[in-house]
């Protein structure tokens, strides 16, 4: 498992765990990028927690600051390390007990495998 | 973290290796437990297609066909949109047991490095719309003289 992947990974999980956090990525998924007093209009954190957060998840590489309008700094949300972390998530999710249950009793309950049962229970 | 690259499951099928081989390599047998629908071209390089009725469907890529004993192929990593080039390898393995089989089944490249990929589709389409932009101020200049 390649370290750097763990780190990015591990960094989106940790911004995950916050509430706030959470909220701020969630906004500017939903709606694009946006200024801190945008997201303080939208979300129910002072502008002020909102900076801070802003400034850790940009340090993190979650979210790039960019200039927008009249000098204010703008955020958008950076896809490439959820990615990262969907990733990893996507082994945990991954089911095959399912499909491979599908397939025992697809193959277990055909002419031939109810056959063969039977001459072994005979 | 320690997430795991690699997935493995082993079950035992009350079916000859023939017919877990051919559920797992025909369109009939894969669309009668795996996909809803499914189309699949049976050869190194081939393509495959299952689907099903919540709108979900994976590209598959057949990598190996050695029957009956070994069937591999590729498909994207669940939930990475289309336009990433990352798949994980599926390689499914039949052993005859006692007048059964049992059937491996290994998913591997969870793990596998991001950077190259991402620095190809986020960086090279990043820089292709730099220069194109560029080309454009430059053609919009040159015209205005």
């Amino acid at each position: 498992m390649p370290a750097d992947s763990e780190a990015v990974a591990e960094q989106v999980f940790v911004a995950l765990a916050d509430p706030s956090r959470r909220a701020i990525l969630a906004a500017l998924a939903a709606g694009g990028p946006a200024t801190a007093t945008d997201l303080a209009g939208r979300l129910p954190i002072t502008r002020q927690a909102i900076a801070k957060h802003l400034a850790r998840l940009a340090g993190a590489g979650l979210v790039t600051a960019e200039p927008g309008e009249r000098r204010r700094v703008r955020y958008r949300l950076h896809a490439a390390p959820m990615q990262v972390a969907q990733q990893f998530l996507a082994a945990l999710a991954r089911d095959w007990e399912g499909p491979l249950g599908a397939l025992r009793n697809h193959l277990g309950t055909s002419p031939v495998g109810a056959a063969r049962r039977q001459e072994r229970q005979g | 973290m320690g997430f795991p690259d690699r997935i493995e499951r082993t079950v035992d099928i009350d079916a000859p290796p023939s017919q877990v081989w051919a559920a797992l390599t025909t369109a009939e047998g894969l669309a009668a437990w795996f996909g809803q629908r499914a189309t699949i071209d049976l050869r190194p390089g081939g393509a495959g297609r299952l689907s099903w009725d919540s709108g979900h469907s994976a590209e598959l890529r057949v990598e190996r066909v050695e029957e009956p004993s070994v069937f591999g192929f590729t498909w994207p990593i669940f939930g990475l949109p289309d336009s990433d080039p990352r798949r994980t390898y599926v390689e499914f393995t039949l052993e005859p047991a006692g007048t059964g089989t049992r059937l491996r089944v290994t998913e591997t490249g969870f793990a596998q490095l991001p950077q190259d990929a991402h620095g190809k589709a986020y960086g090279g389409n990043t820089e292709g719309w730099a220069r194109e932009l560029g080309e454009l101020v430059g053609y919009l200049n040159a015209s205005g003289q």
